[in-house]
């Protein structure tokens, strides 16, 4: 649905886009994550054909996107960041006139206003100014007239920024509800919300992907297990002794020194990259005689693996 | 089409449902009265000359201030990026706002026409009253409004602020407004040339009821490379 090569884009010296590339498969839900700056909206300008890109190639159902892409825009349903609206209209004017330069037909006009009135909940307003709604009826509307011509695909520049926790949800399921029959690619700075929408994350950094994967796929293979040892039998632990066992443990990468509890314990961190190492710690544990105290595993959570790879 | 004219329509209604129209209408129509008057009852003159001889001046003022908000808004608001990301070309756009503008100076024209019948029903004799120059002064009007909404729409589109479009739009169509009245500091030649750029030269030809090629062409080009010019620092907000 959605493909993206080598694309490189500058505001005068800063570069927003180091080159990016990318591929879509029509009916993903995409979460498009990266800290303020690093490109996530410039993508998606690109993909909605209003910003040009210096470099690269961006295509969305086989069709170049550009600035006289009007076919590719017929496909894409855009929500920009910020949401942008006409105020001085009313909500059903807005819809209307974006049903018309959509150039959805006529005879389905009438029909199809309905269905995205319906479906953002927006009947109660429709005669209401833009510029008095609330912010969540207000995204509401911004998603309506991204939806309203049935697109293929949806791309949704912070969807959720700025609503309350109860609007958020009532948006998040409106766009669960549109991943089944669309493809969507909406960027968020909520990591919970990628994790419950999305089937796929993408993160992005300094204008460059750096990592692209199922979101469990990006939280799991990574970890931390702390553990307290004692002595079992009398004699006091010896530090070096049970660092090197314990470096010895399969899947174990790193072993660094931990909190204990006093009275002769240990305390260890023991960093993993793949393997689950807590049934090997436990072996050597039994092995060597030492009493196992305190067990204590840490997955690397999504926000984890997001500090790791956008911090410099 | 259809899309060029829903542009048209949507800011057509915003007009109309923001003072702005309102506002520049009621002082057009009251400036233009006052000129109308003038004409008539000091001058005890049944004509519109003095009416279509200031109406140049009129408009350097006021069709900047129709066309400033047109596309320094949407830029301001950020609504353009929902504009040029719909299945629109560029220039649609532009013509589409600028059928709006050259709509909402059609209606404040149209409320001029009286004044042309009362003139018409002050002469002697009224069947024998000459048209020509008030149909000839209307065409030109009309010409001469879709030039400067050309080049004020430029100016719209160069910048966020307002108040910088409606400035820059004002300059530039009072430079065209004024060009010819330099023409006498230059040598022959050049004084022609100047002239000839002149909006109030031509409009002076065509509302004497002389339709010459030349000054059609002149507005006709004047519009174009207004609107072509928008169209091309429309497109570099896209960078």
């Amino acid at each position: 649905m959605v493909s993206i090569r080598g694309l490189k884009k500058s505001y005068g010296t800063t570069q927003a886009l180091k080159g990016v590339d990318f591929e879509v498969p029509k009916g993903q839900v995409v979460g498009f994550l990266g800290p303020n700056g690093a490109g996530k909206s410039t993508t998606m300008k690109i993909l909605a054909g209003y910003v040009v890109a210096d470099a690269g190639v961006a295509t969305v159902g086989g069709v170049e996107v550009g600035p006289g892409s009007i076919e590719a825009r017929r496909l894409i349903g855009y929500l920009p960041e910020n949401n942008p609206l006409y105020e001085d209209m009313m909500v059903l004017e807005l819809l209307r006139f974006v049903a018309e330069v959509r150039g959805v037909p006529k005879a389905q006009r009438k029909a199809k206003l309905e269905r995205a009135v319906e479906r953002c909940g927006l009947e109660k307003v429709l005669g209401k100014d833009i510029a008095q709604l609330s912010k969540g009826y207000r995204q509401r509307v911004g998603l309506a007239q991204a939806i309203l011509h049935d697109p293929d695909l949806l791309i949704l520049d912070e969807p959720t920024s700025g609503l309350d926790p109860n609007q958020i949800v009532e948006i998040r399921h409106l766009i669960t509800e549109l991943g089944k029959e669309k493809t969507v690619i909406l960027s968020t700075h909520i990591l919970s919300e990628v994790e419950n929408t999305c089937q796929r994350v993408l993160i992005i950094n300094d204008g460059r992907l750096v990592a692209d994967g199922a979101p469990e796929a990006l939280k799991r293979g990574e970890g931390t297990v702390t553990v307290v040892f004692a002595s079992r039998l009398g004699p006091p632990l010896e530090q070096d002794k049970v660092r090197s066992m314990l470096e010895g443990v399969p899947g174990v990468s790193k072993v660094e020194t931990a909190d204990a509890e006093g009275g002769g314990t240990l305390g260890f961190a023991l960093k993993y990259q793949l393997e689950d190492p807590r049934r090997g710690v436990f072996e050597a544990a039994v092995k060597n005689d030492l009493l196992l105290l305190e067990m204590r595993h840490q997955q690397v959570s999504l926000e984890d693996t997001f500090r790791k790879l956008t911090t410099v | 089409m259809n899309t060029t004219l829903a542009i048209a329509r949507r800011e057509l209604s915003t007009f109309f449902n923001s003072p702005i129209a309102y506002i520049v209408l009621c002082a057009f129509l009251v400036v233009a009265g006052g000129l109308f008057f003038i004409g008539v009852f000091p001058g005890g003159q049944a004509t519109l000359r003095p009416f279509f001889g200031l109406a140049p001046v009129l408009f350097v003022f006021f069709m900047p201030a129709v066309t400033m908000r047109l596309l320094a808004e949407e830029k301001q608001r950020g609504t353009i990026e929902l504009l040029l990301t719909l299945p629109v070309e560029d220039w649609q756009v532009v013509i589409g706002k600028f059928v709006a503008a050259l709509g909402l100076v059609g209606v404040g024209l149209l409320f001029t026409v009286p004044y042309a019948f009362s003139i018409a029903s002050l002469t002697e004799q009224p069947s024998s009253f000459d048209w020509g120059p008030v149909f000839g002064g209307y065409v030109g009007l009309v010409l001469m409004a879709s030039s400067f909404l050309a080049v004020g729409l430029w100016a719209s589109a160069l910048s966020k602020n307002q108040i910088v479009g409606f400035i820059v739009g004002l300059l530039l169509c009072f430079g065209f407004y004024f060009v010819d009245k330099l023409a006498i500091f230059f040598p022959d030649a050049l004084g022609e040339a100047l002239q000839f750029l002149s909006v109030d030269y031509h409009f002076d030809n065509i509302a004497r009821g002389v339709l010459d090629t030349r000054d059609l062409l002149f507005y006709f080009s004047l519009t174009a490379i207004g609107l072509v010019l928008t169209t091309r620092t429309l497109a570099t907000s896209r960078r």
